[in-house]
């Protein structure tokens, strides 16, 4: 049976993992080999570095740490931030990276992402997509509201009562697209995303659990896997994303990094209660 | 030594690093001699069908990989380079495919629940006795992404089985070939334990040809 995966996330910057809130107040978190293969050790499914760096300049030294952990560490590996090039994909599948993730540049030119997913196969191609709640929309209606109070706390009911509606953000959350985050995933995989890593922006950092009616709103409009991320706080958090958010994989990044549970907690959690996992 | 066949399709890099790993020596090559020469073979790829037979025709080393499968050398297939073994693929096609092994590469068709590509952590059940999977306990788990799977005409081709949704064939062993629709690379102890499999048959391989030399102690 295919198991649910747990991806623990890394954001590195300058090449050393980093952690703050809402990138704010960064402070030095360790080597991203060594956390890695802690990681490695305790079970972790897959990888994920987040490349937070802000110059232009020192962007190549992401791929010197792709490339150490590729030695040690035998398991994928995706790297996001920054990628905007055909060039940039390469670079991090050579260095040792098996996916890429793509999120502003996918904005900028989804046509970006067709060429990746001819060029590299779907499989390597991740879309990130950044959601903020903007309140509802009638059932059908494809535009968003997006003059809407946040309606977080509005029940949901049957059609043709109104849906939520979630927007694309990029640049971590700060600038709005106008694109409805739903219709949006659903194009990404028309366009050979092999897979979509969502993030609820209301969520990211608040450890109150993940946005499970988005991540089941796009879990539902695709057929590539997705990656329910932004807002872990406890173990019954990843459960939730996924079963009732019908996400097949999780991805959490303070939670692991802290060391407020290890992986294999996690994985021991889910088992009990029947999620199928590798242990 | 072994010889990783290059040709430009997906991560070289880890296969690589994993055989060293667990101890052998690999070159990443598309040097058609070097492969030749080589002591064991392995054919990765990541990508597309078509792309891949593509490549190896453009870099000419379609002979080559029939001419070392055809001389007995312990020959490892990865992902693609599994598929490529066989006659032909759907994926954009029909695409013709090297047909060492006979039979064809179809694609997990639509069904409620599940999703395509098969992405993750599945699990093997072995079909039969198999040297490269040594020390691996049935339903291990692997690491596959794949949209696409073989289905050999022969079914005693089969050496692992996998289900989703449906059983599919995730590895084949004939002779001196062993292949995974999985990646050996990928798959944490599991998959380094089937690289030292294959590294251990190639040593012996060697070994066991007049004239060759001794293989160093791994």
């Amino acid at each position: 049976m295919l198991a649910r995966r747990i991806i623990p996330c890394l954001d590195v910057r300058d090449g050393r993992v980093v952690k703050g809130i809402n990138f704010v107040g960064l402070r030095d978190a360790g080597d991203p080999v060594e956390v890695a293969q802690r990681y490695d050790e305790e079970g972790a499914d897959e990888l994920t570095f987040l490349d937070i760096t802000a110059s232009h300049e020192r962007r190549n030294i992401i791929l010197d740490v792709v490339a150490r952990t590729a030695e040690t560490v035998f398991m994928p590996l995706t790297v996001g931030g920054g990628v905007r090039e055909v060039q940039d994909v390469r670079n991090l599948l050579n260095a040792g990276a098996d996916k890429v993730s793509i999120n502003t540049a996918a904005v900028q030119n989804p046509d970006f992402v067709r060429i990746a997913a001819e060029k590299f196969g779907s499989q390597c191609i991740v879309v990130a997509i950044d959601a903020k709640r903007v309140g509802r929309r009638e059932a059908g209606d494809r535009s968003v509201d997006l003059s809407a109070p946040d309606s977080r706390l509005a029940p949901v009911s049957g059609l043709p009562s109104p849906v939520s509606a979630w927007e694309v953000f990029t640049h971590g959350g700060r600038n709005p697209t106008g694109l409805d985050a739903v219709e949006w995933a659903k194009r990404m995989e028309s366009y050979g995303a092999g897979e979509i890593l969502l993030t609820s922006m209301d969520r990211d950092g608040t450890k109150e659990g993940y946005d499970i009616e988005l991540t089941r709103a796009i879990a539902d409009a695709v057929r590539v896997p997705v990656i329910a991320s932004g807002g872990v706080g406890t173990l019954e958090h990843i459960y939730q994303g996924l079963t009732a958010g019908g996400a097949t994989a999780a991805l959490a990044a303070s939670i692991f990094h802290y060391r407020e549970y290890t992986v294999r907690q996690c994985k021991e959690y889910l088992l009990e209660r029947k999620v199928p996992v590798r242990l | 030594m072994i010889a990783i066949i290059d040709y430009g399709m997906g991560n070289l890099r880890s296969v690589q690093k994993g055989l060293e790993r667990v101890g052998y020596s690999a070159v990443v090559t598309r040097d058609a001699a070097a492969i030749e020469g080589a002591a064991g073979v392995v054919l990765p790829g990541v990508g597309a069908f078509g792309a891949c037979m593509e490549n190896l025709q453009a870099y000419g080393l379609i002979d080559t990989v029939h001419r070392v499968i055809d001389r007995g050398t312990p020959f490892l297939g990865i992902c693609l380079g599994m598929q490529l073994l066989f006659e032909e693929s759907e994926e954009f096609g029909p695409v013709r495919g090297l047909g060492i092994l006979r039979g064809r590469v179809v694609r997990f068709r639509d069904q409620p629940g599940r999703q395509v590509p098969h992405m993750g952590w599945n699990q093997v059940c072995k079909e039969q006795a198999v040297p490269h999977l040594e020390g691996i306990d049935d339903g291990a788990f692997v690491y596959f992404v794949h949209s696409y799977y073989v289905v050999p005409t022969d079914p005693a081709l089969t050496a692992t089985s996998t289900d989703y949704g449906q059983k599919f064939t995730s590895a084949i062993y004939r002779d001196n070939v062993f292949a995974t629709q999985y990646h050996p690379e990928k798959s944490q102890a599991v998959g380094l334990k089937i690289l030292k499999n294959f590294g251990r048959i190639v040593a012996a391989s060697r070994a066991s040809i007049p004239g060759q030399e001794t293989p160093a102690k791994c």
